[in-house]
């Protein structure tokens, strides 16, 4: 219950340290409006409505991506920077709980980026969203937030040791959004990308997203999608332990 | 002040640190090993305030993170409360509280209250606990109907204030000071050291850095000097100062000293150390001669032309002690 508590609290001022920081809200509120923008332009040239649906709920998917890689793994480097690192490590909660919250306030400042992009699509755009079955699009969109923050505590975790390990989060931004189907089909990807693009949660998510607005069963996706990002929650919390302990070894905690 | 019989509540056995830097570009790298901390012993008893001083790049702040499990030692082996820092981890950081000096540590965009709150979470502070122990702790820190603004608009000595209640919040038996009243105003030095005094009467066990000789003489009940990673010497002030000199200091005044005559003061047989310190238009020699040597004529013989001013003498202070302990004058 305490542990509850912990993260809740946690999560909480986390979150309100996000919506002060002018850097966030600029990644959370303009970047994935003007990707989604972007990608539509591209997909108008055809005149294609299921194109365009197609592009309009991978563009919504690709601003939580955007928002969650760049931020988690910048995550860890603001909190060394600001020499609040040492003190949460040195805290008696293991740094997983620690991270955790700070993840998954994150995430729904991405869930924020979801809906706002479907309401642009649709004034932007005239793009209204077709959805057979709402109740499993609404899961896949929560399904989708909480494993690409999952993936984020996975990218925030490696920063501990690696203090330029920041940049990789920019850096699978734009493959990520390739490897995930997020406006290309994977069927367009060669086959030696496609594992990769399995072993991303975010592909499934986007699946089920895709699958419950034709009015297919997204379950399998949905499932696949867990089971993905409780993977990398696993790994998150068996390498932040070593890592921390190699940090601690390297003396790289302190260094900026 | 050593440990017999119970249980020290800090003690470090021969702890060494080494870190390994790389310089130069990628394609060719230069490895070298900077050996920060070597070989350093000492016990803290319980409720004892400790003070660990030295030069800038000594080994304190690299001691002190070793014994907070923020660093693992290279070798050598350290305990808190009987707790061992490298194998029982957890048990020491729920002991321990860490305060360190200047602008960082906190969230610059939560009010000073939320940080203290997220912080109870960490420390694992009880919640029906909290709103009164953050509350005592705003009072005792002296930041009591402040606890609302945002950080970012907190004066350094408040911020300074903010991180000794933060590292109080779990009421640990053990605190680390690592130079926590650097930067701050006289006034805010002054209430500081007055809740350090505190927190001693209240029973805690106490390791603090500090570069100020005044601050250490105060408040310390032992001092250890290290210099170069290594302890140069330990002992209560007043053993420190007759450890270092029993001879009296000589001050001289003058209006302009050239380097030939500091030269020539510093090789008059019995001194030992020579200090220029300025003080507003005077500048003062501060001569440490041995013991039991009288040097006074001999340095006055050596000012030349030089305008002389007061000539007086006084007791070695802890500084006296401190700059011939560091600067090896002594050995």
């Amino acid at each position: 219950m305490s542990r509850l508590r912990q993260l809740w609290v946690c999560y909480r001022l986390q979150l309100k340290v996000m919506m002060f920081s002018p850097f966030e809200g600029f990644l959370a509120v303009v970047f994935p409006l003007m990707f989604a923008t972007a990608a539509l332009l591209v997909y108008r040239v055809n005149n294609d409505p299921e194109a365009m649906l197609f592009a309009g709920i991978g563009a919504a998917a690709m601003g939580i991506f955007t928002s969650q890689t760049t931020s988690a793994a910048m995550l860890v480097q603001r909190e060394r920077r600001a020499g609040t690192l040492e003190l949460v490590v040195a805290a008696p909660t293991p740094f997983a709980y620690v991270l955790l919250p700070s993840t998954f306030a994150m995430a729904t400042l991405g869930l924020y980026s979801v809906v706002a992009v479907i309401l642009w699509d649709w004034w932007l755009f005239d793009l209204p969203l077709q959805v057979e079955n709402w109740p499993g699009f609404v899961l896949s969109i929560l399904m989708a937030t909480f494993t690409i923050a999952l993936f984020g505590f996975l990218l925030s975790v490696t920063v501990v040791r690696y203090r330029t390990a920041w940049a990789l989060g920019s850096a699978l931004e734009y493959p990520g959004w390739l490897l995930c189907g997020f406006v290309v089909p994977l069927s367009l990807l060669p086959g030696w990308a496609l594992p990769l693009s399995w072993a991303l949660a975010p592909t499934w998510g986007v699946a089920a997203m895709r699958a419950s607005a034709a009015g297919e069963s997204p379950w399998f996706e949905l499932a696949v999608c867990l089971g993905v990002g409780l993977a990398y929650a696993v790994l998150a919390a068996w390498l932040g332990v070593r890592l921390i302990d190699s940090a601690r070894r390297n003396a790289t905690l302190a260094l900026t | 002040m050593l440990v017999t019989g119970g249980t020290a509540a800090v003690e470090a056995r021969d702890l060494r640190r080494t870190f390994k830097t790389k310089q130069g570009s990628v394609l060719r790298p230069t490895r070298s090993t900077v050996e920060a901390v070597k070989g350093v012993s000492f016990e803290i008893a319980p409720g004892e305030l400790f003070g660990l001083l030295g030069p800038n790049g000594a080994g304190k702040t690299t001691t002190i993170k070793m014994l907070i499990t923020l660093l693992i030692p290279t070798s050598g082996s350290a305990t808190v409360l009987g707790h061992d820092v490298v194998t029982d981890v957890r048990e020491v950081r729920r002991r321990i509280g860490y305060v360190f000096g200047g602008d960082r540590g906190l969230y610059e965009r939560l009010s000073g209250l939320d940080n203290l709150r997220y912080f109870s979470e960490l420390y694992g502070v009880a919640p029906r606990e909290q709103k009164a122990r953050i509350g005592s702790l705003l009072e005792l820190v002296g930041l009591t109907g402040r606890e609302g603004e945002k950080v970012e608009g907190y004066s350094r000595g408040m911020r300074q204030r903010l991180h000794i209640a933060r590292g109080l919040l779990h009421d640990p038996d053990v605190l680390f000071l690592d130079e926590p009243s650097i930067g701050i105003d006289p006034v805010g030095a002054r209430e500081l050291r007055a809740t350090i005094a505190g927190l001693r009467e209240q029973g805690k066990t106490v390791l603090l850095t500090t570069h100020y000789m005044f601050e250490a003489d105060e408040l310390c009940d032992r001092i250890a000097v290290i210099r170069a990673g290594e302890i140069v010497a330990e002992g209560t002030p007043a053993e420190l100062k007759r450890l270092v000199t029993s001879g009296r200091v000589l001050e001289v005044e003058t209006y302009g000293v050239a380097d030939d005559v500091l030269a020539s003061v510093r090789g008059v047989a019995g001194v030992r150390t020579v200090v220029v310190e300025d003080r507003g238009q005077v500048q003062v020699l501060v001569v440490v001669a041995e013991p039991d040597t009288e040097v006074t004529q001999s340095v006055l013989a050596q000012m030349g032309d030089t305008r002389v001013g007061r000539v007086s003498h006084r007791d070695p202070s802890l500084e006296d002690a401190y700059v011939e302990l560091v600067t090896g004058a002594g050995a």
